[in-house]
């Protein structure tokens, strides 16, 4: 895209780079701010969801007729109030599948009816009144189980795609992916040494403190309103209309405060169920999730099982790089496989390297995005191996990552060619920083890994307005998920040259902006954020055409500097600059009001790469392990607001912490899940952690004008490497299994000594 | 449901000895009302015991300590002269929950709560701790660990309560210790809990000693074994590996969510072990 900017290089910012305070951190810190369920209209029902106790089993019937006879009871829904209207579209009928299920329930807590009431007591005395009668069957939670040919079939129609064949028969295997280049075996062959090794990694949750909310309201005119706390609301209105057979532009969709997502909230759960129900009742409904309801029924990540081979010559030069990811997605296709087998090894020069992945279905709930899906996983066994690699060549594992390092020019593992990339200065900076040489305690071992994401730009649309008084607001359509607001202020007062206090920011409604793309793949900050700069480009264009109607010269010899409009040279005539602000004030007289927008589908988005380092000390008497020393070195382009950046690195670190030593989904053998809460589901608390020491680097991303690359995922990939390459290194045994939780960190550790002393 | 807080635990006594549907104790009620919000009871009555004199105070008698049932955790960390004779009870009911739970959680709650894991029940047990009952047929004491009788179940009968909990008068050179293992480093629930009581002589040498396990088995574990292992020694290295041996015979776990079977054996040995440890310093020994 041609940006037409000054080298980001050489560019002097005067706000990019600051960090003032968060516009909306007053109404947050003080209670004002309205979460998802904090909206209320009048004359609303509590609604209430009815979900399988079973992990698999068929559906023979649902009776209703005693819930509907109960006194305050206004609606009940079922399988029989979502018709098919899916017209053939696969992932949509899973979607829609998944918010109520149909002729099977396919995991404990699959949605089955869901009533509307005048409270939620009489909402829930209902759902005890429903009758249903299922037919339990065989289930399947683990995906190496899964993928075994005598595994219970989930789908009776699910035939793997991707192979050369399409197979005879059904199975769990929902499709079968491959990348690299290059010829892995003749690789192998010039390798002087080859380690091989399985690795396995439990389902963990995106952990968000606010549950899934929303109020629905349908008119029987066929229009309908929703508030909802989502990752994007237009996403939200185009899945629920296409859903429930309404007009997209008739559904007026509004995203409220967000209390975390991390990719969980970038699907329908709750949403089609509350419109569906407020079309019954003709009476707005609010559905509210419990936590258990969370971790039961909205999407964990994949749990995975992945293969590694890699070869390497005495030099410490990898010839070639091979493995092959399996990873459930719970009841329906999706999981992120190909991101795995695409993220692996990234991070890598290779001349010859292939990955392969199986997107698996078991009978757990459909995964949803985790910060980089797919990616973490397939980093800790790569990365783990990595390590173990330069111990058994008796290199430094940063010298051996940074010979073998991607840099500018390579071929990446998943096809692309590399632009400027950050990877070589974090691996740099990491061997300079005083984290790297600080000395270990007794039961301490330092770990590090190096990570990669993709990131995504997608589709924007932004509305600048200027009223009388010369402030400005900007409308965007991507939820603040991370203090984006603040980014988004701080590039519009940037290009306009004015105070970064004189712009603020909102988060718009459906009906108000054109499509903007869910706020994932760290995109919000590249590519809302430029196209905030992009509109404030336009806006100027206009300011600077006011200007030249109030001095009465040709618009062409004015120019934008630094918040004022000046004639462009001497022949322009002499008149002195214009404020924006003066600019505005005359607004309504030359011309009416002024207004800058921008609607776009970005390109361009920088990949970004991390290297993390991580020091533990081990309890060798109990397995407990206990984070000692954290340091995060990322790639930014450019941090727009580094507070934030920071943030971004530091809660990436935290959930992978949380990922590599204590979180898991745990199952019973009846297939039910037996940790649905907080408690038992051990995300770190504060006092799990040092503070997060971080670095940001910036190696200018040429497809934005500032220079930005998204960050807000790469900080979770490394993590699970370095903590377990940590471990590995503090007692000698390798973990190859997450989480490495303390029975099973003090199980490895009794195998070994037990097999020492024999 | 019926909300009442009577001012005398006899009037208590009676309104949950009449009740026909399912009635319920409130004290702190950081277990009642988290049962009460996820629907997992759904009481007819609860009776508030806070407004009943003497039940949110600590009392230091001629016989040792009076703590009422409604003392809340914070309280008792509070507390400078029920701390310095008993560090090892303090510590364990300060575990509980977290800051926030703390205002409000109690002992007589964690007991009666009867979870196996519950932090403070390990302290009391080795500590020697009773029990005040009232019921509709008086008063009567019983030793702590007779009350929980499994998971979630207790010896109390139709319209019994706690009043408080009496901890005894502290001999010379005595030092109590609680260690729990969580896999985070608050804001969690034991996975092994261990409580160590020891009295020592004037050379240094275990004279009494009373050792209970907790998360290890369907109820709070007193373990004599132990005591025996701990009684006549110094402490020394051999009578530290006897006591971690007898605890972990004393064992009886299950492998669950929170760990496994063998994880839970070998790890009450090695709390036992440490927490004899400090338990001897508070004494005074070295």
């Amino acid at each position: 895209m041609p940006l037409d900017n000054p080298s980001a290089n050489t560019r002097k910012y005067k706000l990019v780079g600051t960090r003032p305070d968060r516009q909306d951190g007053f109404d947050k810190v003080t209670g004002r701010a309205k979460f998802g369920a904090d909206a209320v209209a009048p004359g609303q029902l509590a609604g209430s969801i009815l979900r399988s106790p079973h992990a698999h089993a068929r559906i023979r019937s649902i009776d209703t007729s005693k819930a509907e006879k109960l006194a305050g009871v206004k609606a009940v829904v079922t399988r029989a109030d979502f018709p098919d209207k899916t017209a053939g579209d696969s992932g949509l009928f899973d979607i829609l599948t998944n918010i109520m299920a149909r002729d099977k329930a396919l995991y404990e807590g699959h949605a089955v009816a869901a009533v509307a009431a005048v409270s939620p007591a009489v909402a829930k005395q209902a759902l005890k009144l429903i009758k249903v009668d299922y037919e339990v069957l065989p289930h399947v939670t683990d995906v190496d189980e899964a993928m075994k040919p005598t595994a219970p079939v989930l789908h009776p129609k699910l035939f793997t795609e991707g192979l050369a064949e399409k197979p005879k028969k059904p199975s769990n295997i929902a499709r079968r992916y491959e990348f690299g280049h290059g010829d892995v075996e003749a690789g192998f062959a010039k390798a002087d040494i080859i380690v091989e090794r399985s690795f396995k990694t439990e389902a963990t949750h995106q952990g968000y403190i606010e549950p899934h909310a929303c109020l629905a309201n349908v008119s029987p005119d066929g229009s309908g309103e929703l508030w909802v706390c989502t990752q994007g609301h237009f996403m939200v209105r185009d899945y629920c209309a296409r859903l429930l057979g309404l007009e997209i532009s008739k559904l007026r969709v509004t995203a409220s405060e967000i209390g975390g997502g991390f990719g969980g909230k970038t699907t329908v759960f709750l949403e089609p169920v509350a419109l569906a129900l407020s079309r019954k009742a003709n009476r707005p409904v609010k559905l509210v999730m419990s936590r258990d309801e969370v971790f039961k029924c909205t999407g964990p990540t994949s749990s995975a099982s992945i293969d590694v081979k890699i070869g390497v010559t005495k030099d410490g030069l990898i010839t070639a790089a091979d493995a092959t990811l399996r990873y459930q997605g719970g009841a329906f296709p999706g999981s992120p496989a190909e991101f795995g087998a695409m993220s692996a090894f990234a991070q890598y020069h290779l001349d010859n390297v292939r990955t392969i992945a199986y997107d698996v279905v078991t009978n757990r709930p459909k995964q949803a995005a985790y910060r980089a899906p797919g990616a973490p996983m397939a980093n800790f066994a790569v990365e783990s191996m990595i390590e173990e690699l330069a111990h058994k060549l008796g290199m430094a594992p940063i010298d051996f990552r940074i010979k073998n390092a991607a840099r500018e020019g390579t071929r990446s593992s998943y096809g692309p060619v590399y632009g400027p990339i950050g990877l070589l200065a974090t691996l740099e900076e990491a061997r300079k920083h005083p984290h790297f040489k600080a000395p270990l305690g007794p039961n301490q071992g330092r770990g590090m890994a190096a990570g990669f994401w993709f990131n995504f730009g997608g589709q924007s649309c932004v509305s600048l307005n200027i009223p009388v008084d010369g402030t400005v607001t900007i409308s965007v359509g991507s939820p603040d998920i991370g203090g984006s607001r603040a980014s988004m202020c701080l590039m519009t007062a940037e290009e306009l040259g004015i105070p970064y206090e004189h712009v603020r920011a909102i988060i718009a409604d459906t009906s108000s902006l054109g499509y903007n793309d869910v706020t994932d793949g760290s995109r919000t900050t590249f590519a809302t954020g430029m196209a905030c700069i992009l509109a404030a480009r336009d806006a100027i264009k206009k300011l600077c055409q006011r200007a030249a109607r109030m001095w009465g010269i040709p618009e062409e010899a004015v120019t934008w500097e630094k918040g004022y409009a000046k004639p462009a040279g001497a022949n322009a005539g002499n008149f002195p600059p214009l404020s924006l602000k003066e600019i505005a004030a005359a607004s309504g007289g030359t011309g009416g009001p002024i207004a800058g927008h921008h609607e776009y589908s970005a390109d361009g988005a920088g990949v970004s790469f991390a290297t993390h380092i991580c020091d533990v000390e081990v309890d060798p008497e109990t397995g407990a392990t206990r984070i000692v020393r954290y340091t995060v070195l990322q790639d930014a382009g450019k941090a727009v607001h580094p507070s934030y950046v920071e943030g971004q690195f530091q809660g990436g670190a935290v959930q992978g912490i949380g990922w590599a030593l204590n979180e898991e989904y745990v199952y019973g053998k009846d297939g039910r899940l037996q940790n649905a809460g907080f408690l038992d589901y051990r995300i770190p608390v504060c006092s799990d952690l040092p503070m997060i020491d971080t670095k940001i680097l910036e190696i200018p991303n040429p497809g934005h004008p500032y220079g930005v690359r998204g960050v807000g995922e790469t900080s979770i990939v490394p993590p699970l490497a370095a903590v377990a390459n940590a471990v590995s290194n503090a007692v000698g045994v390798r973990m190859t299994e997450l989480p490495i939780s303390p029975p099973r960190l003090l199980k490895a550790l009794d195998t070994v000594s037990l097999a020492k002393a024999s | 449901m019926r909300y009442e807080s009577p001012t005398s635990f006899k009037a208590a006594a009676e309104l949950l000895s009449k009740e026909k549907g399912q009635a319920f104790i409130l004290a702190g009620g950081t277990d009642l009302l988290v049962r009460m919000r996820t629907g997992f009871i759904e009481p007819d009555l609860v009776v508030d015991i806070k407004r009943i004199g003497g039940s949110r105070e600590i009392k230091k008698t001629e016989s040792g300590f009076k703590i009422g049932a409604a003392v809340s955790g914070a309280e008792l960390g509070e507390h400078k002269a029920l701390k310095k004779a008993w560090p090892g009870v303090v510590e364990a009911a300060n575990l509980i929950g977290s800051k926030q739970v703390q205002g409000r959680c109690t002992m007589a709650g964690n007991l009666c709560n009867a979870s196996p894991a519950a932090d403070s029940v390990p302290a009391l047990v080795a500590a020697g701790a009773k029990a005040v009952i009232v019921g509709p047929k008086g008063k009567r004491k019983v030793a702590v660990e007779e009350i929980p009788t499994g998971p979630g179940k207790t010896s109390l009968k139709k319209g019994e309560i706690v009043e408080s909990i009496i901890l005894p008068k502290r001999a010379p050179k005595s030092g109590d210790a609680y260690l729990r293992f969580i896999p985070r480093s608050e804001m969690d629930i034991a996975v092994v809990g261990v409580g160590v009581n020891v009295t020592l002589d004037a050379k240094g040498i275990v004279t009494k000693a009373r050792v209970a396990l907790g998360a290890v088995a369907p109820t709070v574990r007193l373990v004599p074994a132990a005591a025996k292992a701990l009684i006549g020694t110094k402490m020394e290295d051999a009578a530290l590996d006897k006591l971690a041996e007898a605890c972990a015979a004393a064992c009886s776990p299950i492998d669950d969510k929170r760990g496994t079977r063998e994880f839970r054996i070998k790890v009450a040995g090695v709390l036992a072990r440490r927490a004899a440890i400090i338990a001897r310093q508070r004494a005074g020994g070295k």
